[in-house]
């Protein structure tokens, strides 16, 4: 009775819409992400960096886009992430496409061999939160403003700084705040705070731990919801400051 | 009182086809009322398995338009009415005849799991919020949908290798509960093959009881196995301090 043949299904749905509109939209996003990181400019505005460039790093020995040399944390963490695993093995892999269709693949191994790195995503995750601290820096950095205001070409005149606030900053915290929720929902901090213990009345730290992990689990609920937001702001965030950078749009300076 | 179209899978594993019929049905009915109604008025024959018609035993599992289903669970009205309604057995079990599936390959594997095993000194008192993870996994009733829809059985058809979202839930409970002394994770990696599963949620989306499966039960086994098996700060920390 069974056919599982690509997009076999007795489904009556329009169930083909999740995995072709993800695909649509992940691929949007590399072809961004690649383009972004492999220009090498238009990163900066005034005190606002791109998210897609920090923190950054430029070394005198290196020739390319400064993006390259951290972009491998952001991507490597998503990447591994349970969330997008499951998102692009059904849009990319279709493994598969949908629930209770047939997908393209024969042979399956599942995360057992060549996929065994998944494994591997909580070293993303140590690194995306320390990554969480320099976009903290940067959130800091895009509150100060040169007394002297901003040079044509997009620099900080020199001199003296002071507090202010930009519609760029609006946009940095936000995309801050989005990249925590995103980050603090994670399944492996999840597990890391309590989700490894099974008694969490034994002892009072296991209780200080199980009032973290319930916070942590509140947020993984929406992890999926964190994930897509943070993706899609990262992405106007960054083109926000390089539109800005190349003149075409002007920030607005709050106060 | 309307009329609906049915086309119900008859047959066996062996050999079969799907049979059209049209019925009487009224405001209200369920899918296992229509397949009672069925077989009162036109197909005596017409074999499905069922028993508390309230979403609590677990029997009638199917797949209806294609979606497993529990046939008592899903109301007439919530399909579309104006097409055909497909109804068909358990995809990933060998068919015994027309709805009713052979379903003994899951308890095989229930037995080869170390069952609850409290520790000798263990004090049997505990708070709620240790049990409250395990009391969402106590939820479930067994009727097997997240085994049908899980593509590893479905399509890849890893039986003899890999155990099934319905034995993680199971052994998720048994590992996270806090007087077990039980140690499952070699197994869960090995015979149970929890690598096999990739994360695609269709067993957390079908649970009638809701049961966050992915979430709850498989990705935290997951993240266990990877402390035990692949992380070497872990494996490194377990050696220095002698912990197991």
């Amino acid at each position: 009775m069974s056919n599982n043949s690509l997009g076999a299904t007795a489904r009556r749905d329009l169930w083909w819409l999740e995995p072709a509109g993800t695909f649509a939209v992940l691929v949007l996003f590399i072809a961004y992400a690649a383009w972004v990181g492999l220009s090498g400019t238009h990163y900066e505005w005034g005190p606002y960096l791109s998210p897609f460039y920090s923190p950054l790093f430029k070394p005198t020995w290196w020739p390319f886009s400064p993006a390259i040399l951290v972009l491998i944390v952001p991507l490597g963490f998503r990447t591994t992430c349970y969330f997008y695993r499951r998102v692009y093995y059904r849009a990319f892999f279709m493994d598969p496409p949908a629930c209770a269709v047939g997908e393209a693949r024969k042979h399956y191994e599942g995360e057992t061999k060549l996929l065994v790195f998944q494994n591997f995503h909580r070293f993303f995750v140590y690194l995306a939160v320390v990554f969480l601290v320099f976009f903290v820096i940067d959130d800091i950095h895009a509150m100060m403003w040169p007394i002297n205001g901003i040079l044509p070409n997009g620099q900080m005149a020199p001199g003296p700084k002071t507090f202010g606030i930009g519609l760029g900053t609006i946009i940095m915290v936000l995309d801050l705040i989005f990249l925590s929720f995103y980050t603090f929902g994670c399944h492996f901090l999840r597990h890391l705070v309590g989700g490894s213990l099974d008694c969490f009345s034994c002892s009072k730290t296991k209780e200080t731990r199980h009032g973290i992990w319930k916070i942590i689990s509140k947020l993984n609920e929406h992890h999926m919801a964190w994930g897509w937001i943070s993706l899609g702001w990262v992405t106007f965030t960054d083109l926000y400051i390089r539109l800005c950078s190349m003149g075409i749009i002007h920030d607005v300076r709050i106060f | 009182m309307r009329s609906i179209r049915l086309k119900i899978f008859r047959g066996t594993s062996n050999s079969g086809e799907f049979k059209e019929y049209t019925l009487e049905v009224e405001e209200g009915m369920v899918v296992l009322d229509a397949i009672h109604r069925l077989q009162a008025t036109q197909s005596p024959d017409l074999a499905c398995r069922w028993n508390c018609k309230a979403g609590k035993c677990g029997s009638c599992s199917a797949e209806i338009n294609g979606k497993p289903r529990l046939m008592c669970m899903t109301r007439l009205n919530d399909l579309p009415v104006n097409k055909t309604i497909t109804i068909a057995p358990l995809q990933t079990f060998p068919i015994m005849k027309d709805l009713a599936t052979d379903v003994s390959w899951n308890y095989q594997v229930n037995k080869k799991i170390t069952p609850f095993t409290p520790k000798s000194n263990a004090e049997w008192h505990w708070e709620q919020k240790d049990i409250d993870r395990i009391q969402e996994f106590r939820k479930c009733i067994e009727c097997f949908l997240c085994q049908d829809v899980c593509h590893v059985l479905r399509v890849h058809q890893k039986h003899s290798v890999y155990a099934g979202p319905r034995f993680f839930v199971r052994m998720a409970a048994l590992e996270m509960h806090p007087i077990d002394s039980a140690d499952r994770l070699p197994f869960l990696k090995t015979d149970a093959g929890l690598g096999y599963c990739n994360i695609t949620k269709c067993c957390t989306q079908v649970c009638p009881e809701s049961i966050a499966i992915t979430d709850n039960a498989i990705i935290p086994l997951k993240e266990r196995v990877v402390d035990r098996f692949y992380d070497p700060i872990f494996i490194l920390f377990r050696k220095l301090f002698k912990k197991k």
